[in-house]
């Protein structure tokens, strides 16, 4: 038992950082009133454009003369730049044109799907590689470059200290997440947005610049889980539609830990145990059943979903103006 | 106070929403320590105006100054920059947050964030008017009353010295009135300027000092209230002479037609909203239903409407050949299949009582989207019926077929109203049938449910305004927390007397 807990939770993790990002990114977004349902978009476009870079950098200066550091930069500039481009494109339409956020999320969904595999299947093109994918290792050594001592200490070092930077950023950003709009007067802020942007308005708060500032921050969070997932958990291979659904399940991870950053972190990690559950089915299943334990974290948030209506405790709902489109002068 | 300069001076403010003029042309000062009742039917530009001056709207046309020097008031902040504070009719609060967290929202000083100095500060604005907040007590959890106060003490602690009060009263006791125009009194001796926006006239001449009036979007004039009475300032403001008088003739023949008996209903957490309630509504005669809003008045009367699941308890109805019909367990369809015409002016207008996206004639449909034949309705009635009322109620609209949200209050009411009684009722049941509604408006609407009691109809009206309670209702029945708190013949009661029964069962002074 110990010893299948001491492979599985490093897995679970791993595969719960990109869920992780989604998840503050989106929180943090959901938070100012806006449902970015564009999330999924976002993350792949933050994935394929960290690629484009390191792809730029490894065939120009070569695999033997690249720089650590520049190896890590590059893409990580890349990928951000990504990001904030889509969540700029997602507040010009609904913050200042007031488009309605539903559809402009489903929009920027479909167009950075759209985006990802166009550019992944022209560089993969490019590098004129057999397999329908492309590999970066290189750029990837230096992602998932783990601290060197964590081996030598048994299973304390395997649970806690096996992952790449990323991964510790991933849970340093739910903690700032989490303190800054729970503790601060930034937060408090933000949260009003959402909720009641005429309240806010009438307070002197600029409600447009925090929803953009915080649509804009969320979509960066969000697009780095796109970062990991290439670089670190799929070893620098980009092959086009590997990120699958987890941009939904980073949005399912919201609503689970009812709008609270600090819980993505053991939340996400749940999530990712329970995407990856069927890789442990015993050998000898039938393998149809699955899709069916793929389903789990859906139906974790449907049950949390229930559980949160039902006790109806205030502190514990969406904010109340998420999805809605904010006029001052509206009647 | 008239060789004082003024603290506040509109001049020629015009204020335009597409092609519909708000406000045209209008100029007003404000003096230190005075208190000014902006007076005004329904969509005369009142709170347009003062939105103006809080920065919510930006006037088109016009200049603003404080304290002498001209300003320009872009937002909400500005208003405040300026000492500016507005208490808005819909409060501007956020339920999930505790009063604290409410009052110090988008404050720009440099201080740390620090809810327990601002509790404290809190406490000092609260000792000094007599206010009553708890600052860690959250929004949704607070009265409306405690609400209201809430939203004064963030203006205050804003360091606003010009108050505006948008329809303060609409949602409080007379007890509660009474407790905040003694704070407003406080302030007044502070020297704060406050402009009150109130429909009720007497309020009107108990607390101001001047009243500014507004008529159509324009500045009719403005009187020292000293020098006024009701009938001139109703004159000024409608621009026409009004009587001010209910008519309340003795019932012709009453006989019972509703009859309810020990009423118990909970709601959807188990709370028993009704507690045992026994009365009788009779034809030719109109039933008030006194007190504070949220102690059952809702329920009883969608319970009557078959829209509420009742937990003991019978209603009958009471035919006119006195034969008796169980009205629980039924739906409102169900009701009109037995032939009964109950007709229901819901207290939320545009969520239970009409579509506010669709117009005039097709919400008139509503209730008569079931007639015409085979695949088709009847389009051509409805469209009639909506002409009818619209002249017969004054409904200002540009059309029939406007959408009704685009309506203001006043006239989303005539059109409900107006299509309610059109359905030839034996039930009429009304809650706040004229809540935001000038006194024109209210006028109008008394007079139709007079008619409708002339008519026989068992008329029960849910009211607020105790006063119009007392002249217009044959018999009020108090509601407190559920309860019957006593039942009262409307020509005998007096208004202390039905707020002590509001705010305690059976009205006695201890508990």
């Amino acid at each position: 038992m110990f010893g299948f807990l001491l492979s599985f939770i490093p897995r679970a993790v791993s595969q719960g950082i990109p869920l992780m990002f989604g998840a503050v990114g989106e929180t943090i977004t959901e938070k100012s009133g806006n449902l970015n349902l564009g999330t999924a978009g976002i993350m792949y476009v933050g994935g394929i454009c960290g690629v484009i870079g390191s792809f730029l950098y490894e065939t120009r200066t070569g695999i033997e003369n690249m720089n650590a550091f520049l190896g890590i930069l590059i893409p990580l500039v890349c990928c951000l730049l990504g990001s904030l481009i889509m969540g700029l494109i997602y507040c010009f339409l609904t913050v200042t044109l007031r488009a309605n956020q539903n559809v402009t999320g489903l929009a920027m969904t479909t167009f950075g799907v759209g985006f990802g595999n166009f550019f992944g299947g022209s560089l993969i093109k490019l590098s004129g590689a057999d397999v329908p994918s492309i590999a970066l290792s290189r750029t990837s050594q230096f992602f998932s470059a783990k601290l060197p001592f964590a081996k030598d200490l048994g299973w304390f070092g395997q649970i806690f200290l096996s992952y790449s930077f990323l991964a510790y950023t991933a849970v340093a950003m739910a903690i700032i997440a989490s303190v800054v709009i729970f503790h601060t007067k930034l937060g408090l802020q933000l949260r009003a947005v959402g909720e009641s942007p005429s309240t806010a308005d009438a307070a002197g708060i600029n409600v447009t610049r925090y929803k953009y500032f915080a649509t804009c921050i969320g979509a960066m969070v969000s697009g780095l889980g796109g970062l990991y997932y290439v670089m670190d958990y799929a070893s620098g291979v980009w092959s086009n539609d590997a990120f699958g659904d987890r941009g939904w399940l980073a949005i399912a991870l919201v609503i689970f830990t009812i709008w609270r950053p600090a819980h993505s972190i053991w939340a996400s990690i749940l999530f990712g145990g329970l995407y990856i559950l069927h890789i442990f089915i015993p050998s000898g299943t039938n393998l149809a059943i699955k899709e069916l334990y793929q389903m789990a974290p859906y139906v974790v948030t449907i049950i949390v979903l229930i559980f949160t209506s039902l006790r109806n405790k205030r502190e514990n709902q969406p904010p109340a103006s998420l999805g809605l489109s904010y006029f001052r002068e509206d009647r | 106070m008239d060789k004082q300069s003024p603290i506040l001076e509109l001049k020629h403010i015009t204020k335009r929403f597409g092609n519909i003029t708000a406000n045209e042309d209008v100029s007003l000062e404000v003096y230190q320590g005075e208190i000014l009742a902006l007076l005004g039917e329904n969509g005369s530009g009142k709170t347009t105006l003062m939105n103006a001056i809080a920065g919510i709207y930006y006037p088109e046309e016009g200049q603003i100054f404080v304290n002498g020097k001209e300003v320009s008031i872009n937002s909400p902040k500005d208003a405040y920059d300026l000492g500016i504070g507005m208490i808005h009719q819909h409060f501007k609060l956020i339920d999930v947050l505790s009063a604290a967290e409410n009052i110090v929202l988008g404050l720009k000083d440099k201080r740390r964030y620090d809810l327990k100095a601002a509790g404290a500060k809190i406490r000092e604005i609260c000792d000094k008017y007599g206010f009553d907040v708890d600052p860690n007590q959250k929004i949704y959890n607070m009265s409306v009353s405690q609400k209201q106060t809430v939203e004064i003490v963030k203006v205050l602690f804003r360091g606003a010295d010009i108050l505006i009060l948008d329809e303060p009263t609409a949602v409080l006791t007379p007890q509660e009135t009474e407790k905040l125009f003694n704070v407003l009194r406080n302030m007044k001796q502070d020297g704060k300027s406050i402009i009150i926006i109130t429909h009720k006239l007497n309020e009107v001449l108990e607390i101001s000092d001047r009243v500014a009036i507004l008529r159509k979007g324009r500045y009719i004039c403005d009187i020292k209230t000293s020098e006024a009475d009701t009938q001139q300032l109703t004159d000024a403001m409608v621009g026409h002479a009004v009587t001010l008088n209910i008519e309340r003739k003795v019932p012709v023949d009453p006989k019972d037609k509703i009859i309810v008996k020990n009423l118990t209903v909970r709601d959807s957490d188990g709370v028993e909203k009704l507690k045992n309630i026994n009365f009788t509504a009779r034809t030719g005669e109109i039933l008030g239903i006194a007190g504070i809003s949220g102690n059952g008045q809702k329920e009883l009367l969608e319970s009557i409407a078959g829209l509420q699941k009742i937990e003991t308890g019978s209603i009958l109805f009471v035919n006119e050949d006195g034969t008796e019909e169980e009205l629980v367990g039924m739906d409102p369809k169900k009701i009109t299949d037995m032939g009964i015409t109950l007709s229901f002016v819901p207290e939320d207008r545009l969520g239970m009582g009409l579509v506010g996206n669709m117009d005039l004639a097709d919400n008139m449909m509503l209730r008569s989207f079931r007639h015409g034949h085979g695949l088709f309705t009847d389009r051509k009635a409805p469209y009639e019926l909506a002409e009818q009322v619209v002249k017969e109620l004054e409904v200002n609209t540009p059309s029939i077929r406007t959408a009704v949200r685009k309506l203001s209050g006043g006239n989303v009411q005539k059109v409900l109203v107006g299509r309610e009684i059109a359905a030839a009722p034996t039930v009429l049941m009304t809650a706040y049938a004229v809540r935001g509604l000038d006194i024109n408006s209210s006028y109008i609407i008394y007079d139709l449910v007079n008619k409708q009691k002339a008519r026989g109809v068992a008329v029960i009206y849910v009211g607020e305004d105790l006063d119009v309670l007392l002249e217009l209702c044959d018999r009020i029945l108090v509601l407190c927390d559920g309860q019957v708190s006593g039942e009262l013949d409307g020509r005998e009661a007096d208004k202390q007397q039905v707020g002590l029964m509001m705010t305690r069962l059976g009205g006695a002074e201890h508990e």
